[in-house]
């Protein structure tokens, strides 16, 4: 049965009212900023019928340097029967850049959350395995943070000349 | 013989050198290192189209202690450096390898903190193909310039070790 | 630290390494086993050793910078990639481009698309011992690639589509060169079906080889020919409709079991489908703003750049041929938007507002800069959805770029499907799975 997007978004913000802090619409893109305590009950929220939201697109980070929050994590969820696509983002303090793992619930986000810690130093409490994914043991950093210069290398081995 | 003693070599030494140069170019065995996507250019080459094997060059040997030529294809990236490091102390003398496309070369349009820039920081390479990808006929023409690379150089017939 | 599978092996098990260099490992995986004889137990993946920093360089280089890296991302099939990021840019510009650039970028994108099966399945049969198949698949792919190279330029990295439309137009033979390349596919994929389909040693190999339900494959975010090897119907093409496909009429190959055969079968049906749409593409395709034939009158350029010192020339002028179906008359069927196209040589070397349209689009500080705000677009890639996320915030060069990269759930699953199967059931699964390393490993 389908349910139109009005309704959805609607329902969210009946039931989990004081913690979305705002909808907006870009582009034709429905966005929706969340506090992050409760990334986890929104998510299964909607995975279950009739929303029916069974599909992680995409997790990423993106970091917002100079700002007092500095990183903020972007969800796409994707729902198969009424093909509509949710994008959730959800702010992260600097010196508390910790958040929610969200493996229990769908599984490609173990690798997904484990580029977003290579990437840009997120942890993600309750991830079985958080361990760096593109880069080897032994780099130190995180490359995708804006202070971190674009071409500093690392060897691991010794280079000639 | 004086010259032999000088270690330049008389008549017999040269002839059995060009002998030994024209033995090993034409039938060189070859391992692909295989990373990006000079990978496909490199398939194309190898295949009906532009046949490498007229060159002496088809078997493609997938492990480094049968191979003599190693084609470094693609970008190599710190993480996979001291694999290329292990795979080249692998192969036994004489070898030769061939930086195959723009990445191997310089690093190519990879700037940055995750790209080697150029393989020669790692090993020591012969011929440099240029590229992005490169067609397969300058690939040809790369191969074709290391045979004559080949039959030139002096060959010693026993084991040494040439270079790190 | 160790690896979770050297914490969680059992003493009487063999751990065995298949490294990163390794001739089925399509590039650079490295694959971490437990063995108990020559079943799998345990199975770890390492991946990143092709990781080249595209996110990162993104936010250094201007929009139209970018658009070369892009077609090293998903390396057999280009022109796909350079389609989704042209259109997210699209999408935040608000411009739509001119509907004979659409019907050529449908057109490349297909046979984009038919290289990309062709070069997976010609891999994954050649690991499983048939040569020939690869040396057929790779005759068809050289035909297809004639065509590339003669709108475009080059083989595999063109860079041809661009914001606005397309480079450049069709050179003027290109219905035979097309006609060509669409009937050897035709010839091969018979060949193959012949040789594979019903050989008992494939379908030994194949069949019920690595199972995967469908609430597992949404789970684990798949999409593309995986997702509907496993009976979900799918495709980007269909559920959000994008250039001309929704005029299309071509059908989703639906698989039952998810199995590896099914994953081969679903390729080779596609390739029947995207040859279908091409077809029609090249039927119903609206004629160029220019007759398409080889211009051999007209001034030459450095008369007209003479000429222009004075006063504007008149009548056409002959461009080398290196830029043959980028004339002016060509670029409202090609080319749209002003602001953010380059402007057409004639133009540029012969009066002012040409030579100024033409610094602008290119100088640091100019150029594509789209508003404020960010924007996701999905286009089918070979691989399932691909996905751009782009955030800008109104300068030339975009403050972050995220790739939704499809290879990359699928692989995630490798760990748990090889359990319990044989070690010489990894290479089809491997190889059906199309791993890319480019896209993998960004």
């Amino acid at each position: 049965m389908a349910i139109s997007k009005e309704k959805i978004l609607e329902d969210l913000k009946q039931k989990f009212s004081d913690n979305i802090l705002d909808i907006t619409v870009q582009f034709g893109d429905d966005i929706i900023r969340i506090k992050k305590e409760v990334l986890l009950d929104i998510v299964s929220f909607l995975k279950n019928d009739p929303y029916a939201f069974t599909m992680l697109l995409d997790l990423t980070c993106v970091d917002y340097m100079g700002d007092e929050e500095r990183y903020e994590m972007v969800y796409h969820l994707f729902s198969l029967s009424h093909k509509l696509r949710l994008r959730f983002k959800t702010r992260l303090q600097e010196n508390d850049c910790k958040i929610d793992s969200l493996t229990p619930i769908f599984k490609n986000a173990n690798w997904l959350e484990r580029e977003a810690y290579d990437m840009f130093g997120v942890h993600f409490s309750g991830h079985p395995y958080l361990r760096r994914l593109f880069m080897y043991d032994g780099f130190e950093g995180h490359p995708l943070r804006k202070d971190y210069p674009l071409r500093k290398q690392q060897p691991k081995i010794q280079l000639r000349k | 013989m004086k010259n032999k003693k000088n270690g330049k070599g008389g008549f017999i030494t040269t002839t059995l050198n060009s002998v030994l140069g024209w033995g090993r170019k034409f039938s060189l065995f070859q391992y692909p290192f295989i990373t990006a996507c000079c990978g496909m250019e490199y398939m194309s080459v190898a295949c009906a189209h532009y046949d490498l094997d007229r060159f002496g060059m088809g078997w493609t040997r997938f492990t480094p202690r049968q191979a003599d030529m190693l084609l470094v294809v693609g970008t190599i990236t710190h993480k996979e450096a001291p694999v290329l490091r292990t795979v080249y102390e692998q192969m036994t003398e004489p070898k030769w390898v061939v930086a195959f496309g723009a990445c191997a070369v310089s690093g190519g349009i990879y700037d940055n903190y995750a790209v080697v820039q150029g393989i020669d920081r790692i090993i020591p390479v012969d011929v440099y193909i240029p590229g992005c990808p490169p067609r397969p006929e300058t690939i040809i023409n790369a191969l074709i310039k290391l045979q004559e690379k080949i039959q030139k150089e002096g060959h010693e017939w026993r084991f040494q070790r040439k270079r790190s | 630290m160790k690896y979770r599978i050297q914490q969680e092996a059992r003493e009487d098990t063999m751990l065995i390494n298949m490294g990163p260099s390794h001739p089925a490992m399509h590039g650079t995986t490295r694959v971490m086993l437990e063995l108990d004889g020559e079943k799998i137990i345990n199975c770890e993946l390492e991946m990143g050793y092709l990781h080249r920093g595209f996110e990162k360089i993104c936010e250094n280089k201007t929009y139209f910078n970018m658009l070369i890296y892009t077609d090293r991302m998903n390396y057999v099939s280009p022109l796909i990639n350079n389609t989704g990021y042209v259109m997210t840019l699209e999408k935040m510009l608000g411009i739509e481009a001119p509907e004979r650039a659409q019907y050529i970028r449908v057109i490349l994108n297909e046979f984009s698309r038919v290289c990309d099966h062709l070069t997976a399945l010609a891999a994954m049969c050649m690991e499983c011992g048939a040569f020939t198949v690869f040396l057929y698949m790779m005759k068809a792919r050289e035909y297809i690639w004639d065509l590339m190279e003669q709108t475009t330029g080059a083989r595999m990295t063109t860079s041809f589509i661009r914001v606005g439309g397309v480079r450049s137009d069709f050179p003027f033979d290109w219905k035979e060169t097309t006609r060509i390349a669409i009937d050897e596919t035709r010839k091969v994929l018979k060949d193959c079906h012949v040789l594979m389909s019903k050989n008992k040693i494939f379908l030994n190999r194949t069949r019920d080889v690595a199972v995967v339900t469908p609430e597992m494959a949404i789970n684990y975010g798949w999409t593309g020919p995986c997702l509907r090897s496993t009976g979900v119907k799918y495709d980007v093409r269909k559920a959000f409709p994008y250039l001309v496909y929704d005029q299309l009429d071509f059908e989703i190959p639906l698989g039952e079991r998810g199995d590896n055969f099914d994953r081969y079968m679903i390729r080779m049906q596609e390739m029947e489908q995207s040859l279908r749409i091409v077809e029609q593409c090249m039927a119903k395709i609206p004629k160029p703003s220019a007759p398409t034939q080889q211009v051999t009158k007209g001034m030459e350029p450095n008369e007209a750049i003479k000429a222009s010192r004075t006063k504007k020339p008149e009548g056409r002028i002959k461009l080398s041929p290196n830029l043959e179906g980028t004339e002016k008359e060509k670029y409202p069927g090609i080319l749209a938007g002003k602001k953010y196209i380059i402007p057409p040589k004639e133009d540029t070397y012969t009066n002012i507002e040409g030579l100024i349209n033409h610094f602008k689009f290119f100088m640091r500080g100019h150029g594509i800069r789209p508003p404020k705000g960010e924007a996701y677009f999905a286009v089918e890639g070979g691989s399932g959805e691909l996905g751009f996320y782009i955030i800008s915030d109104g300068t030339d060069k975009p403050y972050r770029l995220h790739l939704r990269a499809p290879c990359l759930h699928i692989v995630a699953a490798l760990e748990e499907i090889v359990r319990g199967n044989f070690l010489a059931d990894i290479i089809p699964t491997f190889g059906s799975m199309n791993m890319i390393g480019g896209e993998l490993d960004r």
